[in-house]
């Protein structure tokens, strides 16, 4: 059984999730990492992808983080997220058709077209759908 | 001696005043309830966001970053957080005054969110760069974030080099505090009053904080973010500071009215009273004329 550290979840509008876990996982625009307790101080930013928290009794929960930072501090996890989402708050008719909005975006690339913008939108739509199917 | 007809006149006109006097009252306490517990639930992420901040910085010393040191122009910007309605007691002006003691006329662009106080800086001299009024009926995370982007690209290009914010903090209901804030370069003064004493504990063990990819990277994104967290939170509790300031207004100026509609009704039976006495002693003496 690992370590168990304190793990807060925040974002502008309420404390998204706060308790004792043993492991947790989610994208950084290095790539995914899962923190263990007693990781090394560390900051990241924070990529749209899945949040999976692993709690004490060995359950796992999911859900959307869309942008953000993470600090890491040895027995503190803090992640300040923009947007967090989960599964029961995602709406999957919409992230379907977002997704389907940003895909047609980035194939006509019609000059003016944001294509950062549509691949974060497209990049948000498939993180919401994944997070719900799972 | 003003006339019977005048006074009631008058009575009736305080009276409908008051109705409306009290009505906004309700409302804003109505209003000031809901805002209230928004600026409570986000209060966590700002805190949160503030010692995150901090501690990063702390443990950044060497670092120069462009977020951290002021821009090359004289010019500062403002974003000044007021209402679109007035009637709320010093609420608006207090801003006007803070900012126009603080920073001068001529190397201030102002970012107006809420009419008032763009007006009031306006004919103060100040230049309005922008105007966001309609954000404050309604304030979303995503309007200060935009806000941000308008302003860190201003920085980048060199028009401003130092960005301010001036809000209302919320302490309680009859209490709030017009305050300036300075948002870039990044600088933690104490936390006076912002925090409640909760978020004060000194981090322990300056461990060497690793950044991924490299610290300016970090850095580049975070303080948009730290700037957005601030601005969003200014936006709530000014909001509600907002409501307050007006409950107490529409409560004094209820209780006023009621005061003088006290003394007017006084006035008026007096007045009432010295009519009678007077049409009586007319009676009587016409017909102590005629019985004579």
């Amino acid at each position: 059984m690992a370590d168990l550290f304190k793990l807060k979840v925040v974002t502008p509008d309420r404390i998204f999730y706060d308790g004792n876990v043993s492991m947790v996982e989610l994208t950084t625009t290095e790539g995914d990492i899962g923190v263990y307790a007693n990781h090394i101080p560390a900051t990241a930013i924070v990529a749209p992808g899945l949040l999976k928290i692993h709690e004490e009794g060995g359950q796992v929960q999911k859900a959307a983080l869309m942008a953000g930072f993470i600090e890491i501090l040895q027995d503190q996890v803090t992640v300040m997220a923009e947007v967090a989402e989960w599964p029961e708050d995602i709406d999957v008719k919409r992230a379907e058709e977002a997704r389907i909005r940003a895909e047609r975006r980035l194939k006509d690339r019609y000059p003016g077209t944001d294509v950062m913008r549509a691949e974060l939108a497209l990049k948000r739509a498939i993180v919401r759908l994944e997070t719900k199917a799972k | 001696m003003a006339t019977m007809r005048d006074i009631k006149r008058r009575r009736d006109s305080i009276q409908s005043t008051e109705q409306i006097t009290k009505a906004m009252k309700l409302v804003a306490t109505v209003k000031l309830q809901k805002s209230r517990a928004r600026a409570e639930a986000a209060k966590p992420y700002f805190d949160l966001m503030y010692d995150t901040m901090n501690s990063i910085i702390s443990r950044s010393g060497a670092v120069r970053h462009k977020y951290l040191q002021s821009g090359a122009s004289p010019k500062k910007a403002v974003i000044t957080i007021t209402s679109n309605r007035g009637l709320a007691g010093g609420y608006n002006n207090n801003i006007v005054k803070l900012v126009n003691a603080e920073l001068p006329a001529e190397d201030t662009l102002v970012y107006a969110i809420g009419r008032k106080g763009r007006d009031g800086l306006a004919r103060r001299g100040f230049a309005i760069q922008g105007d966001y009024s309609e954000v404050i009926n309604d304030p979303l995370y995503q309007d200060a974030a935009e806000l941000t982007q308008v302003l860190l690209e201003a920085f980048a290009r060199g028009e401003i080099g130092e960005i301010y914010l001036a809000f209302t903090m919320f302490k309680n209901t009859v209490v709030h505090t017009p305050r300036l804030l300075k948002l870039l370069p990044v600088e933690l003064p104490e936390r006076d009053g912002r925090a409640d004493g909760a978020a004060d504990t000194e981090p322990k063990a300056r461990a060497i904080m690793d950044y991924e990819p490299d610290d300016e990277t970090v850095l580049d994104a975070i303080v948009p973010k730290y700037m957005s967290s601030l601005i969003y939170g200014a936006l709530l509790e000014s909001l509600a500071s907002e409501n307050g300031a007006r409950m107490t207004a529409m409560d004094s100026a209820t209780s006023n009215a009621e005061e003088m509609i006290e003394d007017l009704s006084l006035q008026y039976n007096q007045a009432r009273q010295g009519a009678i006495t007077q049409e009586l002693t007319e009676i009587v003496a016409g017909a102590n004329a005629i019985g004579g």
